[in-house]
């Protein structure tokens, strides 16, 4: 049964490859970038092996307790959990509990997450390789300490399962989660700042910690490593109770879930009203604004761009008073006409086949194109002005301002207008109207890679006289460059952007069948 | 029933009578004034498609009088589909060609698609929008006026049970109500066809009812309905045409009662499709 069910998992994998042979590029992409943060932790593991016990055992135990944190958290936070293998779908098999947990589990593992974690916890078998007694007790360790990551993202993914299928905690905390994603720098820093300045806290945390559920299973090795004999019998027991444990919890959870699937509890609501659609003139275009406007405000995968957006000038203010210098920070205005420009080159991705009313309704492809980035440039003109001329009040380089400024509206207005064209021709991969944006995408991830790729170099090119000019004034620290920058951004982009809406438009006209077509290969 | 059909106004002389008479469609004075009764409300000529190997419409024509409810039938994967999606604009055909009242759907798609209010089956709606923005989207999609919108959609949701639903986000919905909520995107233009794939798929029983009194109304008043179904009752007692659709040819087409030839429509068009193994083997199914 065990076998069955990991065999199931497999052909599961191996067919989500064979729809087509892109899927096993961006497999294999995954794959790469997994490999990479494996190999660092690896040669990092392997390397502890010549240092001292105390120093190694404080990094296995403290990224031990991380790894198990993250089983636990981000398969929630992200809810991106795999479902692969979701248990209510077995509820009509009568697939007997013990065999059910048992490949559940083991089928965790299959996948990059859990391949990764349990090469790099083996690795700490190569940590401890100092004795034989360190190197079983690490083995021993590894195998707990996985088999309770696994068990305990179970569990938490089994407990939250009626609270994760709301939809209204789904798009929450994809987008919450974003937050702490960003500002992974400033908080990384902090950390390290206060874990210098305070010492030998890491080394008595991990003490602490390896004396507890979080910590014991990876302590095993270093414990033996040492020689102390009592204390890694006892934090055997306590890893051993704590899988113990886990798989108790899980099966009284699953056992549950098995038979009250979750209700996604939905809220009636009477009133409301046409909203924006009211406010809005009644054309088309204005029509195609405003719904794009609320997709901007109710869909996680665009609000998540208007949440990291406030945090870019944060990022880039720690940054500039860290290091004192604050050169990179005069052109987060640039930078975020460039997100904000950009984040509609995959509207009509995003819209699905939701798209298929624009065709049945003969909406003409310059309306709809003209509608998507109006409701785009509504909020970003705004912010991009202030974000391009707030920075100075800091910096107090004003002769910039106009230079940065014309960079700006140009890099806005051109982004529009080559979104345009793009999201009328090309689609890409993007999470599906209601999942996680995090979520991986089905479909073609070459194909995305070399549209956004691919457009991203167009884009450099259509910008390159603003941003020469501005290059020229900041070599020659000539204002008058700045100045014609100020001047060109605007023309140049609002002739990009006008010529973008119409070319665009005009592939709309012509192909917006097989645009659909090629959206219902994703659904 | 208390709200009017969003196209013309019904005329109650008609309403008693059952659709199934066998009999063409109401034709003549029940036609909308502008064509001519001859053209037809939907004409395929050789509709093909082909996915990769796979043939799916293999050389569909197809005639729907003006003022006819149409069902076309068929198995699963049949075609049907494709086909509706190909004579509305949404797939580009191989070969062939969709008039839409004499409106040729590939030359002249957006004077073709204002005539037509298309129900497509398997596609997304705008799912964050509530009920009622999505209903007042589709209406200022086709360049109709606010007001105009504004009082077609209270009626319409009021017509499909909606009312109660209006602000609740289509995301929310249960999928007989994305149904309805399509459903009524579909007729707000009140269009001179409607093309319905699959419309009462998952709707309750009271809601379908409902459905069909709008559309026999709308027949009646001179307005074209395509249905697909697999519900051979359904289509029998509903529609006057039906067309059997199998492996992207038609086996027959023409008025109810010609098609089923006085047996009934789901005996005949298991007769036409065939594939009906008469319950040999399984033998151990009786043994538990």
């Amino acid at each position: 049964m065990v076998a069955h069910l990991l065999r199931l998992k497999l052909t599961l994998l191996r067919n989500s490859v064979r729809r087509s042979p892109w899927q096993l590029v961006g497999l294999g992409i995954g794959s790469l970038y997994a490999l990479g943060i494996v190999g660092l932790c690896v040669a990092g593991l392997l390397f502890l092996r010549s240092q001292e016990i105390e120093l190694a055992q404080t990094v296995v135990v403290l990224g031990g307790a991380a790894a198990l944190l993250g089983w636990a958290i981000i398969p929630v936070a992200v809810s991106a959990a795999d479902m692969t293998l979701d248990p209510a779908r077995f509820t009509t098999f009568a697939v007997p509990m013990p065999q059910l947990l048992a490949g559940l589990a083991l089928g965790g593992l299959i996948g990059i997450p859990g391949l990764a974690t349990t090469v790099v916890a083996l690795a700490t078998v190569g940590t401890w390789s100092r004795s034989v007694p360190a190197a079983a007790g690490a083995l021993l360790g590894a195998v707990l300490g996985v088999l309770s990551c696994v068990v305990l993202s179970k569990v938490v993914t089994t407990a939250t399962a009626g609270l994760a299928s709301s939809r209204r905690f789904k798009d929450i905390s994809a987008v919450a989660f974003l937050i702490p994603l960003v500002l992974t720098g400033p908080i990384v820093a902090g950390i390290a700042r206060g874990i210098s300045g305070s010492g030998d806290f890491p080394a008595a945390l991990a003490r602490t910690l390896s004396w507890t559920p979080a910590g014991a299973a990876f302590a095993l090795g270093g414990e033996l490593a040492a020689g102390n004999y009592a204390a890694a019998a006892v934090k055997f027991l306590v890893a051993a109770a704590t899988l113990a444990g886990l798989a108790l919890a899980w099966k009284a959870l699953l056992r549950r879930a098995l038979v009250t699937p979750p209700y996604a509890g939905t809220s009636k609501r009477r009133a409301g009203g046409p909203g924006l659609f009211r406010i809005f003139p009644a054309t088309p275009a204005a029509a195609v604004a405003a719904r794009s406007l609320y997709y901007w405000l109710r869909d996680p995968r665009y609000a998540g761009a208007l949440v990291v957006v406030p945090l870019l000038p944060v990022l880039f203010l720690f940054q500039g008073s860290q290091s004192g210098f604050y050169g990179p920070f005069q052109f987060v205005g640039p930078l975020t006409a460039f997100l904000l420009a950009w984040s509609i080159s995959t509207d009509v991705s995003y819209d699905s086949t939701a798209f298929a009313l624009h065709v049945a309704a003969g909406v003409r492809g310059a309306d709809d194109r003209l509608g998507r980035a109006a409701a785009c440039l509504s909020f970003a003109l705004p912010v991009v002005l202030l974000f391009s001329i707030g920075p100075f009040f800091f910096t107090g380089a004003w002769d910039r301002l106009p230079g940065v400024l014309g960079l700006s509206l140009g890099v806005l207005f051109s982004g529009l207008g080559l979104a345009s064209v793009i999201s009328a021709r090309y689609t890409v991969s993007v999470p599906l109207p209601g999942d996680s944006p995090f979520k991986k995408p089905p479909g073609n991830v070459a194909q995305t890679l070399a549209v956004q790729f691919g457009g991203m170099a167009v884009l450099m090119v259509l910008v390159a006289p603003e941003v020469g000019l501005v290059a020229a004034q900041f070599i020659t620290s000539s204002p008058v460059p700045g100045w014609i920058a100020l001047v060109l951004g605007p023309v140049l982009g609002l002739t990009l952007f006008a010529a973008g809406v119409r070319t665009g438009g005009a592939w709309l006209d012509r192909r917006a069948p097989e645009l659909l077509a090629q959206l219902a290969v994703n659904r | 029933m208390t709200s009017q059909p969003p196209a013309r106004q019904a005329q109650p002389a008609r309403q008693a009578q059952p659709a199934q008479q066998g009999q063409p469609a109401p034709s003549g004075p029940f036609a909308p004034q502008a064509s001519a009764p001859q053209v037809p409300a939907l004409s395929l000529r050789g509709l093909a498609k082909r996915f990769g190997d796979k043939i799916a419409v293999d050389g569909i024509s197809l005639d729907v009088p003006a003022g006819s409810f149409y069902g076309v039938v068929g198995p699963n994967g049949a075609g049907k589909t494709t086909t509706l999606s190909m004579a509305t604009g949404l797939l580009r055909p191989d070969f062939g060609t969709a008039l839409v009242h004499g409106v040729d759907v590939w030359q002249h798609p957006l004077q073709a698609k204002k005539l037509m209010g298309i129900l497509p089956d398997g596609v997304r709606l705008f799912d964050r929008l509530s009920g009622e923005q999505l209903v007042t989207y589709a209406g200022l999609l086709r360049g109709m006026d606010r007001d105009t919108v504004a009082s077609r959609v209270a009626e319409l949701l009021a017509a499909l049970d909606l009312s109660e639903d209006a602000g609740t986000l289509v995301v929310d919905y249960s999928a007989g109500m994305s149904k309805k909520i399509a459903l009524a995107s579909a007729l707000i233009h009140a269009p001179r066809l409607l093309v319905l794939d699959e419309p009462f798929e998952s709707v309750d029983p009271v809601s379908a009812a409902n459905i069909r009194d709008i559309l026999d109304r709308y027949v009646i008043s001179g307005g074209t309905v395509i249905v697909s179904s697999h519900v051979m009752d359904l289509v029998q007692r509903m529609c006057d045409h039906v067309a059997v659709v199998a492996g992207g040819r038609v086996l027959a087409a023409g008025t109810v009662g010609d098609v089923r030839a006085g047996a009934s429509l789901e005996d005949r068009f298991v007769q036409l499709v065939g594939g009906r193994n008469h319950a040999e083997g399984l033998e151990w199914l009786r043994t538990f």
